[in-house]
C-alpha cells in the first residue's frame, strides 16, 4: 500500500516522459500514447485518492536527498488527489470528444505537437496540484502557460496567433507579479517550502515585523494568479482564446488551465500565507467584489453575443467570477463551495464546448444562433448533452451546477456582511444565465430555417457521442452524489491547515 | 524615507525597473517593445534576488582553504533561483519572438492595435 506514495511523482514524470517520446512519433501514435497516459493518470490519481481517504491523512514525498527546510517536496492529501483525479477524467473526455477535430484543424505533420502540448499541460497541472515548493510552482506555472499558448496557436490561422499573443501578454503580466511576490516572500521568510514558510509567516504576523511587505506579497500573489485565471477585469483574452481554438483545446483551456492557477492560489492561501492572515489583509474583499462583477458582466456580455462559441466563452468569465466570489467570502464554507465549483465548471464547460461541436457538425460548421436551429434534432446526442450542460450551468436540480449554487448560498448565510450581495448576485446571475443558455437550448430545438440533408455519420461522431454521454454521467454524479465529494473537499481543506 | 531608499539602492532600482518593464509589457503597442518590457521586468526580479542573496563580507558558496564554517559563505539558493528564472524567461521570450515573426509575416506590422484591427476586419 505504501507504494502508492510514489504515485504523485510517477504521474508527473509519466506525463513529461510521454511528451518527450511523442516528439519522435507520428500523429496517430502520439494520440494513442497521450490517451494511454491520461487514462493512466486517472488510475494513478484515483489510487492516491483511495490511499489518502483510507489513511485519513496527507503525506509528503521527498524529492532528492535533502530533508525539509532545504529540499524539494511533493505533497498529497485528499483534496490534491481529488483534483488530480477530476482533472484527468475531464482531460480524457475532452480529448476523446475533440480528437477528430484535432486531425482536421491541425496541419498533418504537426498533429503530434498537439499531443506533446497536452502531455506537458497534464504534467504541469499535476505538478501545480501536488507541489509543496513555491518556486517549483512558479516554474510549472510558466510551463503551463507555454503549453496553453501552444494549444491556442496550433490552429495555424491568424485568429489563433493573435489570440495566442494576447493570451501570452496577459499571462506573462500575471507570472511577473507572481514571481516578484514569490521573491519578496522568500526574502522575508527565507523558505520556499510551504510548511517552513508558513511558520515564518506566522512569526512575522505575531511580531508585526514585516507587515507592509507581507500585504504586498498577498496582494501581488492574488492579483497575479487572478490575471492568469481570467478574473474580471482581466478577462479580455478569454473570448478570443476559447472561441477560436480547436474544440478539444477550448475545453481543456477553459476547464483545466485556469482552474490549476485557482487551485494553486487556494493552496498558497492555506498552506503558506495562512487563511486568517489573508482574510485579515482585506484582499479577500477585493476578490469578492471583482468576482461579483465578473459574474454579472460576463453574463451580460454572453447575452449580447450572437456567436455561440463566444457566448460559451463569456459564460466562463461569469463562472470564474463565481469561484472568486466563493473564495472572497473568506470562510471555510465559501472555500468549499469555490472548490466544488471548480469541479462543476470544469465538468460542465468542457461538456458544453464538446457537445456544441456535435451541433456545429450538423449545421455546416456555422456557430450562430440562427444556423443552429433544429440541430438538436439532427444530432440528438449532442443536443441532449448540450441541454444538460446548459441546465447545469443555470442550476437545475440533480445537476452539478445546482449543488454549487446551493453551497454558495449556504456559505453566504455564514458571512453576515457579504450575505445580501452574494445572494443578490447569485439570483441576478442565475436569471442572466437562464436567459442566454435557455435561449440557445430553445433555439436548437426549434424548427430550422432550411432543410439539411441527412448527416453522414462517421467515426468522429461516435467518439463524440461516447464523450458526451460520459460528460453527462460526470455531471449527474457531481449533482446526485455530491455529499461524499463535499465531505472530501472539507477533509482535504482541513489537511491544508 | 529617502535615506531608506538610498540604503536599499539595489532593491529600489529593481522595483523601479519592474515597474518600467511591467508598464511597457502592458501598455506598449509595439510587440518587440513589449518583449523588451518583459525582459526588463524579469531582469528586475533577478537583480532583486541577487541583491537580497548577497551578504556583505561573505564569500561565494564554494568551500575553500578548509573554512568549514557556514557563516563564511552566502546562501546559494537565490543564485540558483536566478538561473532557473533566466531559463524560464529565455524560453518565454523565444516563444513570444516566434509568435511576433508569424504575425509580422501575416499582417506586415508589429503594432498590436493595427494587427487586431486587421484581424477583426478579416473576421467579418
Amino acid at each position: 500500500m505504501d507504494f502508492i506514495r510514489n504515485f504523485p511523482f510517477f504521474s508527473i514524470i509519466l506525463a513529461m516522459f510521454c511528451g518527450i517520446v511523442s516528439s519522435v512519433l507520428k500523429g496517430h501514435w502520439a494520440k494513442r500514447l497521450c490517451l494511454f497516459m491520461v487514462t493512466a493518470q486517472i488510475v494513478l490519481s484515483g489510487s492516491v485518492l483511495f490511499y489518502t481517504v483510507q489513511t485519513g491523512e496527507s503525506f509528503i514525498y521527498m524529492m532528492g536527498h535533502f530533508p525539509a527546510p532545504w529540499g524539494n517536496e511533493i505533497r498529497a492529501g485528499i483534496l490534491e488527489a481529488l483534483m488530480a483525479t477530476g482533472f484527468s477524467v475531464i482531460m480524457l473526455l475532452s480529448l476523446l470528444g475533440g480528437i477528430s477535430h484535432v486531425f482536421t484543424d491541425v496541419e498533418g505533420t504537426k498533429t503530434n505537437l498537439f499531443f506533446i502540448l497536452v502531455d506537458l499541460l497534464m504534467s504541469s497541472l499535476l505538478a501545480l496540484i501536488y507541489t509543496n515548493d513555491l518556486f517549483t510552482a512558479y516554474v510549472f506555472v510558466e510551463i503551463n502557460t507555454i503549453a496553453a499558448c501552444g494549444l491556442i496557436m496550433i490552429r495555424q490561422n491568424g485568429h489563433g496567433i493573435v489570440a495566442a499573443i494576447r493570451y501570452m501578454v496577459m499571462s506573462l503580466l500575471g507570472s511577473g507579479m507572481f514571481l516578484i511576490s514569490l521573491t519578496l516572500l522568500y526574502d522575508i521568510t527565507g523558505h520556499l517550502l510551504m510548511e517552513p514558510a508558513r511558520d515564518a509567516v506566522e512569526n512575522i504576523v505575531r511580531t508585526g515585523s514585516y507587515d507592509v511587505p507581507l500585504l504586498v506579497v498577498i496582494g501581488l500573489m492574488s492579483v497575479g494568479l487572478a490575471v492568469k485565471s481570467g478574473l474580471y477585469p482581466f478577462h479580455s483574452w478569454i473570448p478570443e482564446t476559447y472561441g477560436y481554438a480547436t474544440p478539444a483545446a477550448s475545453a481543456i483551456l477553459s476547464s483545466l488551465v485556469s482552474k490549476g492557477y485557482i487551485f494553486l492560489l487556494i493552496k498558497v492561501f492555506y498552506r503558506v500565507l495562512g487563511f486568517g492572515t489573508v482574510v485579515g489583509s482585506g484582499v479577500m474583499n477585493l476578490l469578492f467584489v471583482f468576482g461579483l462583477f465578473g459574474m454579472l458582466i460576463g453574463s451580460v456580455r454572453a447575452i449580447r453575443e450572437t456567436d455561440t462559441r463566444r457566448m460559451v466563452a463569456y459564460s466562463s468569465v461569469a463562472q470564474i467570477g463565481y469561484i472568486y466570489m466563493g473564495i472572497g467570502l473568506g470562510t471555510q464554507a465559501g472555500m468549499v463551495a469555490a472548490v466544488f465549483h471548480i469541479l462543476t465548471h470544469a465538468a460542465t464547460k468542457s461538456l458544453l464546448f464538446i457537445s456544441a461541436v456535435g451541433l456545429y457538425e450538423v449545421s455546416d460548421g456555422r456557430t450562430d444562433y440562427v444556423s443552429l436551429r433544429g440541430s438538436g434534432y439532427r444530432n440528438r446526442t449532442a443536443g441532449l448533452a448540450f441541454a444538460v450542460g446548459a441546465l447545469s450551468m443555470v442550476g437545475f436540480p440533480m445537476l452539478s451546477g445546482f449543488i454549487s449554487k446551493l453551497l454558495f448560498a449556504t456559505a453566504a448565510v455564514q458571512s453576515p456582511h457579504k450575505m445580501v450581495f452574494t445572494i443578490l448576485g447569485l439570483a441576478v446571475s442565475t436569471i442572466l444565465n437562464a436567459i442566454y443558455f435557455l435561449r440557445l437550448v430553445i433555439s436548437i430545438y426549434s424548427p430550422p430555417e432550411r432543410e439539411y440533408g441527412p448527416d453522414e455519420s462517421h467515426q468522429a461522431s461516435r467518439m463524440l457521442k461516447v464523450a458526451s454521454f460520459l460528460f453527462v454521467a460526470v455531471n449527474l454524479v457531481l449533482g446526485l452524489f455530491s455529499k461524499p465529494i463535499v465531505d472530501g473537499i472539507n477533509a482535504g481543506l482541513g489537511m491544508f491547515l | 524615507m529617502l535615506a531608506h531608499l538610498a540604503a536599499n539602492m539595489e532593491e529600489t532600482v529593481s522595483m523601479i525597473l519592474f515597474g518600467i518593464g511591467f508598464t511597457t509589457l502592458l501598455l506598449h503597442k509595439n510587440l518587440i517593445k513589449k518583449i523588451i518590457g518583459l525582459n526588463i521586468m524579469d531582469t528586475a526580479v533577478y537583480l532583486f534576488l541577487a541583491a537580497k542573496g548577497y551578504i556583505f563580507g561573505r564569500q561565494v558558496p564554494i568551500l575553500s582553504e578548509g573554512v568549514m564554517d557556514a557563516s563564511a559563505y552566502t546562501n546559494p539558493i537565490p543564485d540558483g533561483l536566478v538561473l532557473t528564472g533566466i531559463v524560464v524567461s529565455v524560453s518565454v521570450t523565444a516563444l513570444m519572438l516566434s509568435l511576433t515573426i508569424r504575425l509580422y509575416r501575416r499582417y506586415g506590422s508589429l503594432d498590436l492595435d493595427e494587427i487586431v484591427f486587421q484581424w477583426r476586419k478579416e473576421g467579418e
